[in-house]
Formats: C-alpha cells, sequence, structure tokens
C-alpha cells in the first residue's frame, strides 16, 4: 500500500465501499475544503475486500446525515494528537434535509423560491419526498 | 395549529368526531347557522375547481362565516411569481382559515409549515384530496350505518385517481373490510397500494376487470372517471373511457341495499337512468361534502361544542 502520512488531529472516513469515495468527496462537500484532503482508492481491507479511505487534516463538521444516506457502513475515527480518541458509526438517516433533490416535475419543489428538498425515511428503507411522497429515483407517472 | 393536509391526518376516533358532528348539522342545521360569525374563510385556488370551491364556500356561509379568495393562478399572485410560503403568511392576517388548491404536489403542505391559521388542503395535483375522502366517509356511514364490516367495489380508473387511493388507505384503517378492484389491466392501482396499505395490514382484495361478476359481492360501488388529462394519447383514452358504464342492467345484479358513489362531475360512467334508483348515493354525495366540510371548519376553528365545554 501506499503510504500516506498518518494525520495528527483530523478525520479518517474509514470503510468507503471501494469505488464511490470521489462521490462521496464531492456529496459531503470536502472538495470545498482548504485543508489537506487525500482520498485513498482501493485500499485493501480485512473485512471488505477493497475500500476507500479519505483523510482530513483538520476537526471539521462533517455533515453525517450525507454520509449515512451514501453510505451507512462508513466508520468515521476521530484523530488527536495521532490517536484515534473516537470511532462514530453510521446510519441511515431519519430525514435528509437539501441532500438529494425531488426530481418529480408535478411536486411544489420544481417551483417554489427557496424550498428545502426534504426527504424521509421509509418503511422500505427508501427515501420518500415529504411533499409528493414520491420515491427518490422512482418514476411513478 | 391543526392543519388537514393528508388524510390520515385525522385518527379514526377524530374522523368519528367529525362525521358525527356532520351527522348533528344535517339534523339541526339551525344550531350551526352563526358558529362562524366574523370568521373569514380564504379559498386560495390555483387551478379552477368550481365544484370543490363552491363546496368550501357554500359551508362557511353555512355556519354564518364570509368568504374571501382566488379561483386560478392568473388572478393570484402566484402570477406575479410570489411564493406559497409569502403568499400564506400574508394571506394568515387576512382569514381565519384557508382552504388550498394547487396543482403542484405538496403546496399545502409547504403552506401549513408557514400558516398561522388552519391550512386545509383542498387538492394538491394528483397527490391527495383529504375533503374527498371524508365526504366518501360520511356517505358511506349514513348509507350503511358503519365503516367496519363491508365489501367496497372500486371502479374505473384506480391508477391514476388519487380519491380511490386515499379511500384505500383510509377504509383500511378500519374492521373488517374487502375490497374489490374492478378497472382494466392498464389502470390497475399502482403496486404501493397493494405494497404499503393492503399486504401489510393483511386486508382481503382481488383485482378483477368483470364490473358484471363484481356486482352481487359489494356494499358499497365507489365510481370513478377516466380523466382525459391523465391520459398521454388520445387513443388510450377512446379505448378506455367507456369500458365500464353502470347501467340499471347492471344494478339489477346488485344487493338491494348497495350504494354507488362517485366524485363527480361523471362523463358518462353512470347513465341517467341509475340516477332514480335509491342505491344512487352521488348527489346525497355532493351535498354531505359541505356537511363534512362545515364540520372541518368547526373543527379546525376549535368551535365544536366539546371545545366550548372545555373554555
Ligand atoms: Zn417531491
Amino acid at each position: 500500500m501506499i503510504n500516506i502520512d498518518s494525520i495528527q488531529n483530523g478525520l479518517v472516513i474509514d470503510h468507503i465501499k471501494a469505488g464511490t469515495g470521489m462521490d462521496l468527496y464531492h456529496l459531503a462537500g470536502l472538495d470545498k475544503l482548504d485543508c489537506c484532503v487525500a482520498i485513498i482508492r482501493n485500499a485493501r481491507s480485512n473485512k471488505h475486500g477493497h475500500k476507500d479511505i479519505i483523510k482530513i487534516e483538520s476537526m471539521i463538521d462533517l455533515d453525517l446525515d450525507v454520509l449515512g444516506y451514501v453510505d451507512p457502513d462508513i466508520t468515521i475515527d476521530v484523530i488527536r494528537d495521532g490517536v484515534i480518541v473516537e470511532k462514530k458509526k453510521l446510519a441511515k438517516p431519519r430525514r435528509l434535509v437539501n441532500v438529494i433533490k425531488c426530481k418529480n416535475p408535478r411536486c411544489i419543489t420544481s417551483i417554489e423560491e427557496g424550498i428545502e428538498h426534504i426527504f424521509y425515511l421509509s418503511e422500505n428503507g427508501r427515501y420518500r419526498c415529504t411533499y409528493c411522497e414520491q420515491e427518490h429515483g422512482e418514476n411513478r407517472n | 395549529m391543526r392543519h388537514l393536509i393528508d388524510p390520515l391526518d385525522f385518527s379514526v376516533e377524530e374522523i368519528y368526531s367529525i362525521l358525527k358532528l356532520a351527522d348533528d348539522i344535517v339534523a339541526n342545521p339551525n344550531t350551526y347557522q352563526n358558529v362562524c360569525a366574523h370568521k373569514k374563510l380564504a379559498t386560495l385556488f390555483y387551478e379552477p375547481s368550481t365544484r370543490t370551491r363552491l363546496s368550501f364556500e357554500a359551508a362557511m356561509l353555512n355556519l354564518g362565516g364570509s368568504v374571501l379568495g382566488f379561483s386560478s393562478a392568473d388572478s393570484s399572485s402566484a402570477s406575479k411569481g410570489e411564493s406559497i410560503a409569502d403568499t400564506i403568511r400574508v394571506i394568515s392576517g387576512y382569514a381565519d382559515i384557508a382552504a388550498m388548491r394547487h396543482p403542484k404536489e405538496g403546496a399545502p403542505l409547504r403552506a401549513a409549515r408557514y400558516s398561522t391559521i388552519p391550512v386545509i388542503n383542498a387538492g394538491d395535483g394528483g397527490h391527495q384530496h383529504p375533503t374527498q375522502t371524508l365526504t366518501d366517509l360520511m356517505t358511506i356511514r349514513r348509507r350503511k350505518g358503519r365503516l367496519t364490516d363491508l365489501t367496497i367495489g372500486l371502479c374505473g380508473d384506480l391508477k391514476f385517481g388519487r380519491t380511490v387511493h386515499s379511500l384505500i388507505k383510509s377504509l383500511s384503517r378500519y374492521e373488517n373490510i374487502r375490497f374489490v378492484l374492478i378497472s382494466p389491466d392498464e389502470l390497475r392501482v399502482p403496486e404501493y397500494v397493494i405494497s404499503e396499505v393492503l399486504a401489510p395490514k393483511a386486508i382481503e382484495f382481488e383485482q378483477i376487470t368483470s364490473l358484471e361478476d363484481a356486482m352481487p359481492k359489494l356494499d358499497i360501488l365507489y365510481m370513478t372517471r377516466v380523466q382525459r388529462e391523465r391520459f398521454f394519447n388520445e387513443e388510450d383514452y377512446i379505448r378506455l373511457k367507456d369500458t365500464y358504464i353502470l347501467n340499471a342492467e347492471k344494478m339489477q345484479l346488485a344487493k338491494k341495499d348497495m350504494a354507488v358513489l362517485h366524485p363527480l362531475p361523471r362523463v358518462n360512467e353512470i347513465t341517467l337512468e341509475v340516477d332514480d334508483d335509491p342505491r344512487a348515493a352521488y348527489f346525497e354525495q355532493a351535498q354531505n361534502g359541505v356537511y363534512v366540510r362545515m364540520a372541518l371548519i368547526m373543527t379546525l376553528l376549535g368551535l365544536t361544542q366539546e371545545d366550548k365545554a372545555n373554555d
């Protein structure tokens, strides 16, 4: 494995499904950070075969809802003075605000200015727009 | 602040109170003719629906209240691009309660989040129409004396018909309900109605294509219009619209105490000869719509007897 300097203070987003690290990087808004961010793709993992890892050299406020939505199997290590002081496990959030957009052209979100795109986790494990109740990625017509 | 956005916003008990109040309004209309004196209902209709708007206005006028509003988007500030959130905050200062009709799904929910007065969803696109559902429940209850132990046939456009989906959801909360879903294969209920409403509660249902076969077992027959605007091409519309027409001949197959409901307006899915059959309940249903909206307005404004007793 390529050696990436271990960080002293910051966050490690670990156990990202191999190949999805770049998407997560953009979705979580990490492309907008000024600090040093390293994306490691296809790292070997004991559990999953391969995984992606993102290391962030700063104590930023990560949007855990976004990360949990993209991949609830992710873990986040909080590192202080070179030591892991906390390991956060993620879960699918019950509510998503402005993470995904409703694509239903008949939904009020398609015309109302300033409206938040709010989705809630439905019983079948998928997300549903709170306004039109259409499932994300579904085209009911 | 209570609103009515989704037909399931009210519990079974709350619906029972509203229907009971509506029954009392039918029996003693004079008692209620001033309960909303000096109260104003705003009818915010971003798309025309004369029937629904008049039903709301009649309800408020019967209660001694007054009405203001607009009946199409061109006559409202929406044409100048004002958001729902802004409009409802302004209207909240003008009226005591609002009924909103909007072509976009979820618009009344958006309004409710910014409103300081109760908001009633008077139809949001193809999504929900809860006051129609209350009207349907009231009519079934007045005809049959109960909302439990019924075999209910729903006929026509079961795919796009929002009144059908809302009615199925609402009736699914009562004991011993069976559904007979009568439609062409192309217009069957969406899969989610089965997987999320009927299957989890193990509610008995059958999907059939013949209205005649269904007739003898039904306690209620809910007919719907096949709406032209839901079709993408004219050919499909013409091919399917006449498939299910209820006439006197088919009525002969039905139980003597069956009731026929229809949200109206009808096109030709119920022939005129059926109107004289005592089992035809659709005009009574339209009338019930006014009574149940009266009961709803009173409930949301906290003007029911029980509320007064607690003052
Ligand atoms: Zn939506």
